[in-house]
């Protein structure tokens, strides 16, 4: 049992560290630092720019998705090499913010489905930043049961004309491109008549409108598609196979591990040893310790988790699904961590102006952007439904209407 | 990077928990938990036999010399089976104290008398009520000699020595303890079994009146070797935790799978499921901290006394969440005498607060997370 890199790893590690060094925005260093869930600011500069321009850089010497094979944009670098790129990205790493859904997921996608002169043609510039892809999976009406989504995809000679509405798109608004599923038999049960496609997201038809958030932003949006034509050569894997193909894509997300996952506890520890309480700093107090101390314990239990599933990518091995918890520990730890952080503040932890609020209304805003965490991705309650299904072994819920043609479905609950 | 057991130490747990498979089933934690037995002697002799007692222990002083990792796949699997035997006691505090600070002369008395499985020991610290603290501590040394009250003492009342926290000062400071070791058959030392919600494993009185006893350690140094010896054991106990963490979810899990209700396995409604599905998560993150802590403690990093209380909190959560919903999971039937639950449940609440409790150890996080932050 060790922390040590193998000679290889200290190398290919001396080496991104030496390129960071040099290349990395450090005038932004300092605000990326403080940026933490439902906040990420740069003063006097727009983040996509900054994020575009960092991702150019890194492309331009090879370190843009690292382990992507080279002819697509990436170095060809192994699932460890990844880890260790990521650790010493660090900050800078959050800039990626806005690709991870592309190169994370619409890339793999593309990789085992797409054709080899698409792929050439398409993911070098996903690879570099130059263009963002989104994902088109969720619906008005599937969103955890996204099999039950609605948007048609009928065929029209050598095209599909796509009829329908997504919605929770993650920056449709600034991508360029899209993975799409669709129906195409609503004759057959759920599962059976899916089909996924890739489209470019200025094709005439798709309307794109921004989400006000909850939390007053608009990082999401609903996308309409009408009349819109796609040729059958972006067509990713058979007809009414498309379920198989997306759960390609939702595979992926297992291996994106190492990432830190935002839980909030290095924050409330560093505001609660800064915070003074009527009889002293805060950290000082019993029933505060107490609360520190449980959140520490599971923010420190995911960390090694994720260094035991990097361990197995050192050996090697694929990672086991004890990694699946990540989301779920750290969804409504946030949420908890900001209700508490607001609560050290008394009644003036309900204001949220940069001057009036403490930490420049940090936890404020990541108060109110937290519900979300629990739901995106994967709601607490699916992923917990994966880890007793797939991890445990427990029976599959009863599907009622897994064997119904999807048409005769009932859509209503109450009439 | 490697951050798990080497093969080597992977073989040793399964060896170890084949052994105990057929060694120590529930049966045998009944018959110590009913009072037929203070422990089990013939499990006790073979741990000793399979080399397990002093694994740690150096080959010069009688042990197997492998070292803390091997150790610590060990203690997960005495957890796992409940072993009702006094092996927290001896081979976590009593022969780690030996190891930190004892003479030559002690060390060649005892360690080896431990590995063979002659000796048993423990650490006699507290006085009642109350937490690990210098303050705590009234049984005076005076002349060699001790007097006063140990209570709860883990397996006191079956022990051949003990390592006695004792006050050797009055100045209200941590250099006001030291360390003694007795030797509990030479008189002068009076044990009393003493009722604990987990009797598979014994907590005693011992009462000592002017009791003989030869210093451990230097004098006035007590209380950080102590601090030590804390550290090393909530890292061994937190892997006996994580132990029974995981047969206490494999339990809950199995009886899910076979008991009909509403025409349907109960593991099939996401109320049970999800209930589970927690279980999980709490002792996979206990793992993942114990593994820090076993990295820890294995090299006797800096890192040790904060990694320590982290898998000691970590994993004291997790085998209490996982004792207390294999009840639930299991229903009616989990709070009956026959069915093993509530085994699980009496160890896990035991072992909570076998070395302080819960509050105090997330009190000393998060002093030691300060300290090193602010250095």
């Amino acid at each position: 049992m060790n922390f040590d890199d193998t000679p290889q790893e200290a190398e290919f590690r001396a080496k991104a560290r030496a390129w960071i060094a040099a290349n990395a925005p450090k005038q932004y260093e300092a605000e990326l630092k403080k940026a933490s869930l439902g906040r990420l600011k740069l003063d006097g500069a727009n983040v996509l720019d900054v994020a575009k321009a960092w991702q150019k850089k890194k492309a331009e010497a090879g370190w843009a998705v690292p382990h992507w094979p080279k002819d697509y944009g990436g170095r060809g670098v192994s699932p460890i090499e990844r880890v260790i790129w990521q650790q010493e990205e660090g900050v800078f790493g959050k800039l990626g913010a806005l690709f991870i859904i592309g190169q994370g997921m619409c890339g793999p996608t593309m990789m085992a489905y797409a054709t080899e002169e698409q792929k050439r043609h398409y993911l070098p510039p996903l690879a570099s930043g130059e263009n963002i892809w989104c994902q088109l999976f969720s619906e008005p009406a599937g969103g955890s049961d996204v099999a039950g989504l609605r948007t048609r995809a009928e065929r029209d000679g050598d095209d599909w004309i796509i009829n329908g509405q997504k919605i929770w798109t993650s920056g449709a608004h600034y991508s360029d491109y899209g993975i799409l599923i669709t129906r195409s038999d609503p004759t057959v049960p759920k599962h059976k008549g899916l089909t996924m496609f890739f489209l470019d997201m200025r094709s005439k038809g798709v309307e794109i409108k921004p989400i006000k958030q909850a939390n007053g932003n608009s990082d999401f949006n609903e996308v309409y598609f009408t009349d819109v034509r796609i040729p059958d050569s972006q067509r990713l894997g058979a007809v009414n196979d498309g379920w198989n193909v997306s759960l390609t894509t939702l595979m992926n997300e297992r291996m994106s591990i190492g990432a830190n996952v935002a839980t909030g506890f290095p924050e409330l520890f560093e505001f609660c040893n800064n915070l003074m309480l009527e009889d002293g700093p805060a950290i000082d107090d019993r029933a505060v310790r107490s609360k520190l101390a449980s959140w520490a314990v599971r923010a420190s239990g995911l960390k090694y988790t994720s260094f035991r599933a990097i361990s197995a990518l050192s050996r090697g091995e694929r990672p086991g699904p004890e990694n699946s918890i990540g989301k779920l520990v750290a969804g409504s730890m946030i949420q908890d961590v900001a209700t508490y952080a607001l609560d050290l503040q008394g009644a003036a932890g309900m204001l949220t102006g940069a001057e009036d609020a403490e930490v420049a209304g940090r936890f404020q805003a990541m108060l109110l952007r937290s519900p979300a965490t629990r739901v995106e991705g994967g709601t607490d309650e699916i992923l917990r439904n994966i880890i007793a299904e797939r991890v445990l072994g427990l029976p599959g819920d009863i599907r009622v209407d897994k064997d119904v043609p999807f048409n005769k479905i009932p859509t209503k609950g109450r009439a | 990077m490697n951050f798990d057991f080497s093969d080597d130490q992977k073989q040793l747990r399964d060896q170890a928990r084949r052994f105990l498979a057929e060694k120590c089933p529930p049966k045998a934690v009944r018959a110590v938990l009913e009072g037929n037995a203070d422990y089990d002697r013939e499990l006790w002799k073979g741990l000793a036999e399979m080399g397990f007692l002093g694994v740690a222990i150096p080959e010069e002083f009688g042990g197997a010399g492998a070292g803390h990792l091997e150790l610590c796949v060990i203690a997960e699997e005495i957890g796992r089976a409940l072993a009702p035997v006094p092996f927290a006691s001896t081979v976590y505090l009593a022969a780690e104290a030996l190891m930190l600070a004892g003479s030559e002369a002690q060390k060649r008395k005892w360690l080896p008398a431990i590995s063979s499985g002659e000796a048993i020991g423990t650490l006699a610290l507290f006085e009642g009520t109350g937490n690990p603290s210098p303050q705590a501590i009234k049984l005076v040394a005076s002349n060699g000699t001790l007097t006063g009250v140990k209570k709860p003492v883990p397996d006191g009342a079956i022990a051949d020595f003990a390592i006695v926290a004792a006050r050797t000062g009055s100045s209200g400071r941590e250099t006001d303890i030291s360390l003694f070791l007795v030797d509990l058959k030479a008189g002068g030392v009076e044990a009393k079994a003493l009722q604990n919600v987990d009797p598979s494993r014994q907590q005693a009185e011992l009462t000592f009146k002017n009791c003989k006893a030869e210093p451990l350690g230097p004098a006035n140094e007590g209380w950080s070797i102590l601090s030590r010896v804390l550290d090393r054991a909530a890292v061994l106990i937190a892997f006996e935790q994580v132990g029974g963490s995981d047969r206490a979810l494999e339990m809950g899990r199995d009886y899910a799978l076979d008991r009909i209700a509403f025409g349907r396995p109960i593991g099939s409604f996401q109320a049970v499921k999800h209930l589970l599905a927690d279980m999980y998560v709490s002792a996979t993150l206990a793992r993942s901290n114990c593994y820090y802590g076993a990295w820890a403690l294995s090299t006797n990093a800096s890192e040790l006394p904060e990694a320590a209380a982290a898998a000691r909190i970590s994993a004291t959560q997790a085998f209490q969440h996982c004792s207390k919903n294999n009840i639930q999971v299991h229903g009616g039937m989990g709070f009956t005498w026959e069915f093993d639950c509530h085994l699980y449940y009496r160890r896990s609440n035991a072992l909570a607060l076998s070395l302080g409790s819960l509050s105090y150890w997330e009190d000393t996080l998060i002093d030691r997370m300060r300290k090193k932050n602010a250095a």
